[in-house]
């Protein structure tokens, strides 16, 4: 019979507008201001620099070495490296970002500039709520917008978070164990100071080794 | 496309003054059934179309000029964006070439995750296409609401898995990204188990519906010559009968393991074209099942593939998928630098668009949004 196909399509749209009073899964609609999907840990959206203690200045972990400057596929990021050095999240003497600026209306969230990065210091932030009226000042971000705390990084990607810090712990067992090590002499005299001193005191006096060292952590491979 | 020769019917014009008769009608660039910023002059002879020349390219990115002055990963999440609804089928395409063109080898595992998303995207694929035809053909909400929600599920699973719902950038040289997360796997076995379910509904929605078969059978046909002369590709190829599925052409990846068949149509026209999405996605409901049950456990990338510094050996490659939408090939000439000295994208999207003007002669001015919506392309992919 002619229009059967067409009562057999009108059924299937009258059970599903009946069924929605009766079961909850048939409203796949979501008020959102209102009411909000929790967010999937893998998300991501845009990056931003982790730093380790309270003080954001001192604990960024960046140290200005500007691959993902070099290997971001849109150029996004701006780096400009500091004069002097400063002791990095696993106590070595490293320079540190003068400057550092994302644009974030021009970066596309491939997230190529946390692979390549051999410090763990840059990671993909889940924050998307980022309207504002000024599109050249209010989209480009600065080190200091740019700086969250490690706190933060666990909060949002936990499982993420937890093995880059095992990773980077074993790093810094690594580099003390190393500095301990390598002049018998200075660590001998630096005995009484705590370790962590003493890493700081005698990082700065073995140039070479600090340079040497860079290599990525793999703290992405997981 | 600037110089389409006319078609015969036009340059034997049967009468004097017929000219000057014709109406042109500029549908696009911001026509919401153009799927796009796509534009089509259609020259009409009343409703009757005689002419027809598409125009493209206001979505143009120079895709492939940038692409020879990034490295080879930094294309990955430029492919993203060719054929925005299915990203990590054009990750595939894309890392298939390079690994081809490099000799790189990749895990187990890693194929199995490839193949698994690779037919995730076809579903969402697929049901979105059927969303967007009948949209199109008028049946305004319903169907593409039932299709934009089991898109979602798929939506969220890609989430879960690569960040992000639809730029995914997931795939490397020698293998995947990032591993699945913990329970990944059951809910992407849920969403499968439960995906025919939304196929048995959207079939009894509309399939056998008067008006839909009234507006499609007969309509756009496409002749198997003229798709094999043509180089169509994909599902609207095999609408017209031509077998020819690169899954089973190349046996790339370990498609080879397992069993799937190909539907083929045998009309060529919409409706055929419309049917071959349903079949396909039951043929890809197999596939999933099957890897989601022997997916192995082991390395998700080759070891010695490094996100930087990779250069491959000077050589030319063409790597090619089944992409949703037919076959998306990579070109590559690499000269031993970080940077492809020539990258170039065969679209299935654009090379399915070229016989839109033979596919809507003769036919009234509404059935070719119908035809062009039947064609499934993604402007992103057809500009790049």
């Amino acid at each position: 019979m002619i229009g059967n196909g067409i009562l057999k399509g009108l059924t299937e749209t009258a059970r599903n507008f009946f069924g929605s009073y009766v079961s909850k899964d048939r409203l796949t609609t979501v008020q959102y201001p209102e009411q909000k999907i929790p967010q999937i840990e893998a998300s991501r959206n845009f990056p931003f620099l982790v730093y380790d203690g309270a003080d954001w200045d001192a604990g960024m972990r960046c140290v200005a070495c500007q691959i993902c400057e070099k290997e971001c596929p849109p150029k996004c990021i701006f780096i400009e490296k500091s004069k002097d050095k400063k002791p990095d999240a696993v106590g070595k003497a490293q320079f540190y970002p003068a400057r550092f600026d994302i644009d974030i209306s021009v970066c596309m969230s491939c997230q190529i500039c946390v692979e390549v990065c051999p410090f763990d210091a840059i990671k993909m932030d889940v924050e998307f709520d980022l309207p504002t009226d000024n599109r050249f000042s209010g989209l480009l971000l600065d080190r200091h917008k740019l700086a969250k705390s490690n706190d933060y990084y666990h909060q949002i990607h936990p499982t993420e978070a937890s093995a880059v810090d095992a990773a980077l712990a074993e790093e810094r067992a690594k580099t003390a164990a190393k500095a301990a090590a390598a002049p018998p002499v200075a660590a001998a005299a630096a005995k009484p100071a705590a370790p962590a001193t003493a890493a700081t005191a005698t990082s700065a006096a073995p140039q070479p080794a600090a340079a040497s060292t860079p290599k990525p952590a793999e703290g992405d491979a997981k | 496309m600037s110089t389409l020769t006319l078609p015969t019917p036009l340059t034997t014009s049967p009468e004097p003054g017929h000219e000057e008769r014709l109406l042109e009608v500029s549908m696009g660039p911001q026509h919401p059934s153009t799927h796009g910023v796509f534009r089509m002059n259609v020259v009409l002879d009343g409703e009757r179309v005689v002419r027809l020349k598409p125009v493209f390219g206001y979505l143009h990115r120079n895709h492939e000029k940038i692409a020879e002055n990034e490295t080879y990963l930094g294309s990955m999440p430029y492919t993203d964006r060719l054929d925005y609804i299915c990203s990590l089928t054009n990750n595939w395409g894309y890392a298939l070439a390079v690994e081809q063109l490099a000799g790189i080898t990749v895990p187990e595992r890693a194929e199995y995750l490839r193949v698994i998303t690779a037919e995730l995207t076809r579903l969402l694929n697929h049901a979105c296409l059927l969303g967007f035809l009948l949209q199109d053909m008028g049946a305004s909400g319903t169907p593409l609401m039932y299709a934009f929600r089991e898109r979602e599920k798929i939506l969220d699973l890609f989430e879960a898995l690569t960040g992000a719902r639809m730029m995914c950038n997931y795939m490397r040289f020698g293998g995947c990204r990032v591993d699945t997360p913990a329970g990944w796997l059951d809910q992407a076995r849920k969403v499968v188990a439960d995906f025919p379910k939304f196929l048995d509904e959207f079939e009894k929605l509309l399939v056998s519906n008067e008006i839909l078969m009234e507006r499609t059978q007969g309509v756009g046909v496409l002749s198997r010559e003229l798709a094999i002369a043509s180089a169509i590709s994909g599902p609207m190829a095999r609408a017209s009968g031509l077998n020819y599925d690169i899954r089973k052409v190349d046996n790339y990846g370990i498609y080879s393991r397992f069993s799937f068949r190909v539907p083929l149509g045998s009309h060529g026209d919409v409706y055929d074209r419309y049917m071959i999405r349903f079949l396909e996605m039951r043929e890809s409901l197999k596939i999933l099942n099957e890897a989601l049950r022997d997916i192995p456990a082991g390395p998700i990338i080759d070891p010695k593939s490094k996100p930087r510094g990779f250069r491959p050996k000077p050589g030319e490659h063409y790597g090619r998928i089944e992409a949703p939408k037919g076959e998306l090939g990579f070109y590559l000439i690499s000269d031993g630098s970080p940077n492809p000295y020539r990258y170039r994208v065969r679209p299935p999207s654009l090379i399915n668009l070229t016989v839109l003007e033979d596919l809507c002669l003769g036919h009234n001015v509404a059935d070719v949004v119908v035809i062009l919506g039947s064609v499934d392309i993604v402007l992103g992919e057809v500009d790049r």
